[in-house]
Parts: structure tokens; C-alpha cells; sequence
């Protein structure tokens, strides 16, 4: 019984890292049909300014995180993803790939490629007892603050002008256009929301791992990639809930799979995805808008 | 006098692969020219090329984006591996082999043949249901395969010695063979791509739901791509193994997938053409930021460029290209082709 809360637990945890993960690449997705695989090095970037200054005080390098996550995600939407905006998606997905590429090598030549010990916010490293069962303010930290994130991006999307703009947009991006909603705005807000999630995520993950290296955010943008596609591509909540299930049944197979199989953990996961996606194309729950009309 | 024509007209279709063979059998002689390492850069050059045009076969004529081609090169590459290896080789490196595999000792010509033929027999098992998928959903459930065939290899560690590396394959692959192979998968490319299974397929790459309505299967045709393209990414495999002399399973993985995608989509990712220019502009380019790094003698000072630099050059120019020339150095039209020069271009 204790032991199944403590996998809860973990499974809960990294679940809502995923589909914080998840969600970053979502809104950008649901805006511009631009599967962003460099969200992998905002959030790295975003690390090794918390490395950079990790004597500092919190406030700094928190905030030294987020600023460096949204310089990024909006520099690299002026100039690299801007010219591609009437691509085609497969055009598009290679463009990101080669700029989370580019920014990686940039990162290898600038620091090397090296594992360096950070560790962002000591006072979360402690455990407490619950029903005799040892569990992590981390872990408890990680999903409240997934919980409260989840909960202010649904306020702005649904309360807010901007967050009509962006779910209009998500919806018909060029019927959204002509009545007015202004599209170089709504993708740069959609940029800046992602650079801060994946700044949460950064923070949240180094706490966790204890060390930043050059490839971090790739190991986590794949798994979340794959978790917005099975979700569903274009519809936010889909993506959250991919989120959630890839994080939840890494965690779950990692608990319950025999030692011997516990090496292919990911490869079954993955054959998963597949399966997933021969039966839903579009994912669990596809969005309206994607399906292309003739 | 028709038939006279008809011949005429047979022989200019095979211009284009004549110009083509033509440019990788001036690379041997440039090969000899230089030192060792410039010979191995050439040898390098021709068996990306061939993994290349695995590539090719199926993104360029399909249009679908794969991620998968560099999967069947490790599933090549350990086929070959394991069935040319001396059998004392395989029981001091692999002493969990099933004992048929452990005996096995097969000559280099059908070991890499074999090993074509078992990456096309995967290609095909795991091909006919993740053919209806397009676009993103292509993508990333190739991407899956990837991993999966990545992580299996990895793992597998009775067959395939897991983490550690395999050594001691026959290092065969010199100059001639490594251009006789190119040479084999352009013309395997060329020929496929002027068969009627090839333009129906591009028939579906222009317009899907036309192509379907004109009474084309995109499903069976893209498949037949799919799977002569997991052969040729197979061999590819196999050549890389016998050229290094040895295998590890992170040489197969999201590193030299980005490059094979960087080399087509450079050259031009819709024309045979395209993945030769390609794979030639950025090799060359690599050889000559790695001299950079080396360094250059002007003079009495040696100017020399930080180490790591290239790759950061290398991702820049792949990015350069993407954003103003989507469709590459040669927008997607064969070289020396005559009908299709005056003809427009659909974009």
C-alpha cells in the first residue's frame, strides 16, 4: 500500500513534467502547425543559466532561467521559424530540428559537453513521512506547481482577450486573421508562454537529476514530443492528457516490468506510441481544426 | 525511323544517371590523389551517399518524413556483422550467440546482401500498417522505430554485445568497392524512380486525395518504397560496419539521422540529383572545416580554427538553406534531364 503511494507518487511527478513539456510544444503547435523540436534547448539553455549563476540567490536564477528560456523561444521564432510560416509541416519539423542542432552544438562548443553538477533549489532536496512512506517535497513541489501552471495557462486561455486570440488562431488560423486578431502577436505570445514552461520544466528537472549536460532537454522533448502527437496535436487538454499518460507509464513500467525487461522500458513504451497511432492517426483527441479540408 | 526515336528517347531518360555515375567515379581517382586520411574521407563521402539515397528512395518519391532509415542501417550493420565474423571472433566477443549464428560465416558479398534483405523483411513486417499515417504522425511514429530499434539493439546484449562495442569485422570496404556500391544504390534509385510503382507514388506526394480519387492505393505503393529504401539503408549499414572495422549502437542513432536529413534536404530532397549533390556539398564541407580546425599554414603562423566549431558551421548552413531555398540546391529537378528542364515545375 505504502509502496504504491510512493509510485503514485513518482509516476504523477513525472507525468506532469511531460505535459508541461507537452503543453510548450502544444501552444506552439496549435498556433502555427509547428512541431518545435528546439523546445529541447530552451529548456536546456534555460539549465545552464541556472548553472551559470547557481550560487546566487533563488530570484536571480530562477529568473535568470526564465529570461533566457523566452529570449530564446522569441529570437528563434523571428528568425528562423518566421520565413517558414507557409511551409509544409514536414519542411517545418526539420527546420526545428536544425536549430535545437545548431543550438546544441553552440552549447557543446561554448561549455563542452560534460555533465556539471547544479543543483537549483537546495531546500527542496528534503523528504517527509507520510503513512510511514518516505516521499520528496520535490516530487510534492513538481506536481503543485504542474497543477498551478496547468490551471493559470487555462485562465489566460479562457479568460483573457489574448487567450481568445490564441484558441481563435488555434482554431482557423487565416479565418482568425481576417477578423482581426493580429497573427505576429499570438505566435509571439505563444513563444513566450512556451519559454516559460519549459523554464518551470528546466528548473524542476535539474532539481531532480542534479546535473546539466548539452543533450538534457532532447532526452525530455522526445518523450513529450511523442506525448503531444498521441494526445493530439492542436487541442490543448489532448496534449496534457498525453502528457501525463507517456510520464505515467514510463514511471508504472519502470515499477512493475521484471528486472530483465526493465532495459526495454522505453522500447515498449514507444511500440505503444506506435499502436496508438495506427489506431488514432490524430491521436487520443484530436483537434477539430486539423483535419485538412479539400 | 520510329524506332530509331524511341531508342533516342530511351537513351536521353539515362542521361541524368549517366552524369550522376560519372560524378562518383571522379571522386576515386580524387581519392588516390591525396594522403590516408583524405582517401577514408572519400570512402566516408560514398558510403554516406549510399545512405543517402536509402534515404531518398522513400522521403523523396513519398514525400512522407522518415525518421527510421538510420534504424535499418543498425539493423544492416549488425546482420552483416554477425553473420561475416570469424566464428572464434564471435565466441571470445558474443559467447551467448544461438548456436546456428555462432557457426554462420558467410562471404562479404552475401553478408551485405543479407544484410539488405533482412532490414527490407522488417521494413516491410513493420511497413504495411504505418504506411496510411502522413505527416506529423509519419514522423513520429517513425521516430518510434528509431528508438525502439536503437534501444533493442542497445540492450540486446547476447546478440548484439549491447553497450559495448563489436570488433573485428573484415575491414573490405576500400576505394573501388565503396564506388561500386554508390554507384549500385544510384542506379537502384534511378531505375525504381522511372517505374510506373515510382510515379504513381509521386502522383500521391503531389496530391493525395486526387491521387486516390484517379483510383491510386497510396498504402501498397508506398510500401514498395519503404521497403527497397530499408535495403538500401541496410547495405548502407553493412558498408559502414566493414569500413570502421567496428560497431556501437550509438553511431546509429538521432546524430547521423540528422546528418543523412541535413545531406537531402541540401541538395534537394524531391530528385535523385538532389541527394548526390547533397551528400558531395556537405561532405566537402565537413573536409574542409575539419582542415580548418587542423589548421592552415599561411605563412609562418598556423591559423586554425576552435575544435567544435564545424558542427556549429554545419547545423548554421542546414539551417541557411531550409530558410531560403526550402527545396534545396537543385529545387528538386534532375541534372542533364531534357523533357523536364522546359517543363515548369509544380512547387
Amino acid at each position: 500500500m505504502g509502496n504504491l503511494l510512493q509510485i503514485l507518487v513518482d509516476a504523477l511527478s513525472l507525468g506532469g513534467l511531460y505535459a508541461l513539456t507537452a503543453l510548450g510544444i502544444g501552444l506552439i503547435f496549435s498556433v502555427m502547425r509547428l512541431a518545435n523540436f528546439a523546445h529541447a534547448e530552451f529548456i536546456t539553455c534555460a539549465a545552464y543559466a541556472l548553472f551559470a549563476l547557481s550560487g546566487s540567490p533563488l530570484v536571480m536564477s530562477l529568473s535568470a532561467a526564465v529570461v533566457v528560456a523566452v529570449t530564446l523561444a522569441i529570437l528563434t521564432e523571428r528568425v528562423a521559424f518566421r520565413p517558414l510560416r507557409d511551409a509544409d509541416q514536414a519542411t517545418m519539423l526539420i527546420s526545428s530540428f536544425a536549430v535545437s542542432v545548431f543550438l546544441q552544438k553552440v552549447l557543446i562548443f561554448a561549455v563542452g559537453s560534460r555533465a556539471k553538477p547544479v543543483d537549483p533549489i537546495p531546500a527542496l532536496a528534503q523528504t517527509f513521512m507520510i503513512g510511514g512512506v518516505q516521499i520528496g517535497v520535490l516530487k510534492i513541489v513538481t506536481i503543485l506547481t504542474c497543477a498551478v501552471l496547468l490551471l493559470a495557462l487555462l485562465f489566460i486561455l479562457k479568460r483573457t482577450r489574448y487567450g481568445l486570440q490564441m484558441r481563435a488562431a488555434a482554431e482557423d488560423f487565416t479565418m482568425s486573421r481576417l477578423v482581426g486578431v493580429r497573427a505576429d502577436a499570438v505566435i509571439a505570445l505563444a513563444f513566450l508562454l512556451s519559454g516559460i514552461l519549459a523554464a518551470v520544466v528546466a528548473v524542476l528537472y535539474t532539481a531532480q537529476t542534479g546535473f546539466v549536460q548539452p543533450r538534457l532537454g532532447v532526452q525530455i522533448v522526445i518523450m513529450a514530443f511523442v506525448a503531444t502527437v498521441i494526445g493530439g496535436l492542436g487541442n490543448l487538454w489532448g496534449v496534457v492528457a498525453g502528457g501525463l499518460l507517456v510520464g505515467m507509464g514510463s514511471s508504472l513500467l519502470q515499477a512493475f516490468l521484471p528486472p530483465d525487461l526493465r532495459p526495454f522500458r522505453e522500447a515498449i513504451l514507444f511500440l505503444g506510441v506506435i499502436l496508438i497511432l495506427l489506431f488514432r492517426p490524430n491521436g487520443l483527441f484530436p483537434s477539430r481544426g486539423l483535419k485538412e479540408r479539400i | 525511323m520510329g524506332d530509331k526515336q524511341a531508342i533516342r528517347a530511351g537513351l536521353r531518360r539515362l542521361v541524368p544517371l549517366a552524369i550522376l555515375l560519372g560524378m562518383i567515379l571522379l571522386l576515386v581517382p580524387l581519392g588516390h590523389l591525396g594522403d590516408i586520411v583524405l582517401e577514408r574521407r572519400v570512402i566516408l563521402a560514398l558510403l554516406n551517399l549510399v545512405a543517402v539515397v536509402g534515404l531518398y528512395i522513400f522521403m523523396g518519391n513519398s514525400g512522407v518524413l522518415t525518421f527510421s532509415a538510420v534504424g535499418f542501417m543498425a539493423i544492416g550493420a549488425y546482420t552483416s556483422a554477425l553473420t561475416t565474423l570469424r566464428p572464434m571472433m564471435k565466441q571470445t566477443f558474443l559467447p551467448d550467440l544461438p548456436h546456428w549464428l555462432a557457426v554462420l560465416e558467410l562471404s562479404a558479398l552475401s553478408g551485405t546482401l543479407l544484410a539488405g534483405g533482412v532490414a527490407a523483411a522488417v521494413a516491410a513486417v513493420v511497413g504495411w500498417p504505418l504506411m496510411r499515417l502522413s505527416g506529423i504522425a509519419a514522423a513520429i511514429a517513425t521516430l518510434s522505430l528509431l528508438i525502439i530499434a536503437y534501444i533493442g539493439l542497445g540492450n540486446w546484449t547476447a546478440v548484439t554485445g549491447g553497450q559495448t562495442s563489436l570488433m573485428g569485422l573484415s575491414t573490405w570496404v576500400k576505394l573501388w568497392p565503396a564506388a561500386l556500391w554508390a554507384c549500385a544504390a544510384v542506379t537502384v534509385a534511378f531505375v525504381y524512380q522511372e517505374t510506373r510503382w515510382a510515379l504513381c507514388l509521386r502522383a500521391t506526394r503531389e496530391d493525395e486525395v486526387a491521387a486516390r480519387a484517379s483510383g491510386l492505393r497510396p498504402v501498397p505503393l508506398r510500401l514498395i518504397a519503404f521497403v527497397l529504401s530499408a535495403f538500401v539503408s541496410g547495405v548502407a549499414g553493412a558498408l559502414y560496419g566493414h569500413f570502421l572495422g567496428t560497431l556501437r549502437v550509438e553511431s546509429f542513432y538521432l546524430d547521423s539521422t540528422f546528418l543523412f536529413l541535413t545531406m537531402l534536404v541540401v541538395g534537394g530532397k524531391r530528385s535523385l540529383t538532389g541527394a548526390v549533390v547533397g551528400t558531395l556539398a556537405i561532405s566537402l564541407l565537413t573536409e574542409v572545416l575539419r582542415l580548418l580546425e587542423v589548421g592552415v599554414a599561411v605563412g609562418k603562423v598556423n591559423l586554425s580554427a576552435p575544435n567544435g566549431i564545424g558542427d556549429v558551421i554545419l547545423a548554421a548552413v542546414m539551417l541557411i538553406i531550409l530558410i531560403f531555398r526550402p527545396q534545396g540546391i537543385t529545387g528538386g529537378r534532375e541534372i542533364g534531364q531534357v523533357t523536364g528542364s522546359s517543363r515548369k515545375e509544380i512547387p
